[in-house]
């Protein structure tokens, strides 16, 4: 098995395993308690307004917000991290009809593999921070996997150099 | 008409060891891609009958909190608010039957490619395949009963039935995946480990060349459309449905029905727009990653190599009809619907060409078996 195969496979496996541990840990522990600050936030502020209480209802209206931010980030990370593992994977096994030198394949595969984790990385860690850097790691993450993709696809196009 | 050897294409891959009657690797290809076909239909199904109808009892239901709240009346709201939880878990659960059929669809379609590198016994292997088969048939039965059985004559207070017979079969399939990686680490920790030549990875049709890189370049388009989607809609949508509920609720605590009934009309119009463009980037992804694995088995499609061409053409054009189409939506309504349903309809058939090559190339093999004896 190439270096750039082995890379792919089993970088893909480990990025399925880390999505998947961190989907079981956020459906026993955090999930429910998220979806219940979503719904309960949402159902205070009509009841607020309700009583005609616009401080209260803007107030829990507010932590909706918050809580819908978060919950759409975590599960977002969680999704992607097993999408492209699996990209990872199905690209690793057909790898070898991709018509580069065995060197450029390497250096393709670590780009790829190095976006499918900093993505969704990028993309979790907006939740601890609402600052500039999750979004740089994120949007840094998306474009090595663009460039990369577009490289496997031009390379999966190419004719075959001559033995 | 042409004789039946005729059509068997050109690029057979020969004989293959793994690929033997009742194998692990066969029944998890062909049940395989039969999940995802079957999930692929209900998937279409849920789409014309059931989710616009529902997206519109959601609807009606944050309406008709709005309005309790416009009228004082509290319990109203929090009975609309039960409703909407009931509508939501209605539509959940018709989501995750479509995407756990697909998902463990291509589950069982990687397994298969790698069942020639798993140390243990044949018998070992296909008992884990049927553990896996069952698993992965049981889990979206059970989550699409759940919302129908309810907690009815369950013995926990939380959980139904349907939902313990769906964590059962995930249990199934977690087995069986454990199983198989058990079977895989002990072939990388065997120092002498004997060469392993899989026909299915060493030969390369045309047909393979066309899906690998046209399911690689769906994939691409679904990330370029979401990068696009993140950068240029994301936040504005975040910030337009915190402002459009705030309007709501502030409209209702100031009596104000104009002001309610504006920001409900504008809420409606921003989750349809989120909703296709969700559902856009998931299905690029989604068929891209389909097509790569068909790919991979097109030297066990048994098809003349100019149907194999058309097959996987079928199946690139309605993998990108669909999405595209969906997208339009917005704008063009229901003649988008259709097309995108239409692009549904080609993966489903180009699919199920290429299972009916595969089950054909089985039937080939068994033939020489029993000549052989």
């Amino acid at each position: 098995m190439s270096s750039a195969k082995r890379v792919l496979l089993f970088g893909g496996i480990g990025l399925a395993l880390l999505g998947m541990t961190y989907g079981l840990w956020y459906a026993v522990f955090a999930e429910h308690q998220a979806l219940d600050g979503i719904g309960t936030s949402l159902a205070n502020s009509f009841s607020a307004a309700a009583h005609g209480d616009q401080a209260r209802s803007s107030q829990t209206m507010e932590q909706y917000r918050e809580a819908k931010y978060r919950y759409d980030r975590q599960v977002d990370a969680h999704g992607h991290w097993i999408g492209l593992a699996m990209v990872l994977i199905v690209l690793g096994i057909g790898f070898d009809g991709v018509h580069f030198s065995a060197r450029q394949r390497l250096v393709l595969a670590w780009l790829l593999l190095s976006g499918a984790v900093l993505f969704p990385l990028g993309v979790l860690l907006q939740t601890v921070s609402h600052g500039s850097g999750p979004r740089v790691l994120a949007v840094l993450g998306s474009a090595l996997l663009i460039v990369s993709l577009g490289a496997a696809v031009a390379g999966f196009l190419r004719r075959p150099a001559a033995a | 008409m042409a004789a039946p050897d005729a059509l068997v294409s050109t690029s057979d891959p020969g004989e293959s060891q793994w690929f033997a009657p009742f194998s692990a690797q066969r029944l998890l290809v062909l049940t395989g891609l039969g999940m995802i076909l079957a999930g692929m239909i209900f998937g279409d199904i849920f789409a014309v009958f059931i989710l616009h109808q529902n997206a519109s009892r959601v609807g009606r239901s944050l309406t008709s909190a709005a309005n309790a709240a416009l009228g004082g009346d509290v319990a109203g709201v929090n009975s609309s608010f039960a409703g909407v939880g009931q509508f939501l878990e209605n539509r959940g659960t018709k989501v995750d039957t479509h995407v756990h059929l697909i998902g463990y669809g291509f589950l069982g379609m990687m397994l298969a490619i790698v069942q020639p590198w798993i140390a243990l016994s044949e018998q070992a292997q296909r008992r884990l395949a049927w553990l896996f088969v069952a698993g992965g048939v049981v889990l979206p039965i059970g989550v699409f009963l759940i919302h129908y059985v309810g907690l009815a004559y369950s013995p926990l207070s939380a959980i139904g039935w349907a939902s313990i017979v769906a964590d059962a079969g995930g249990a199934l399939v977690m087995i069986a995946t454990a199983g198989y990686l058990y079977g895989l680490a002990k072939h990388f920790r065997t120092s002498k480990r004997p060469p392993i030549h899989d026909p299915l990875l060493s030969t390369q049709t045309t047909s393979t060349r066309l899906l690998l890189a046209g399911g690689l370049l769906l994939v691409l388009l679904g990330f370029l459309h979401g990068a696009y989607y993140a950068g240029a809609d994301l936040y504005p949508h975040e910030a337009a449905d915190y402002h459009l509920l705030s309007q709501m609720s502030a409209g209702a605590a100031a009596q104000n029905r104009a002001q309610v009934d504006q920001a409900l009309a504008d809420y409606g119009q921003l989750q349809g727009e989120k909703a296709v463009n969700i559902a856009a980037h998931a299905h690029f992804a989604e068929f891209g990653i389909l097509a790569m694995l068909l790919g991979l088995f097109q030297p066990y499609v048994s098809l003349r190599e100019v149907w194999k061409r058309r097959w996987a053409a079928v199946l690139l054009l309605g993998s990108a009809l669909l999405p595209v189409c969906v997208l339009l939506e917005i704008k063009f309504g229901l003649l988008a619907g259709g097309l995108a349903d239409l692009g549904g309809l080609l993966v489903i058939v180009a699919g199920l060409g290429m299972w009916i090559g595969i089950l054909r190339y089985t039937g080939s093999l068994d033939v020489a078996t029993v000549r052989s004896q």
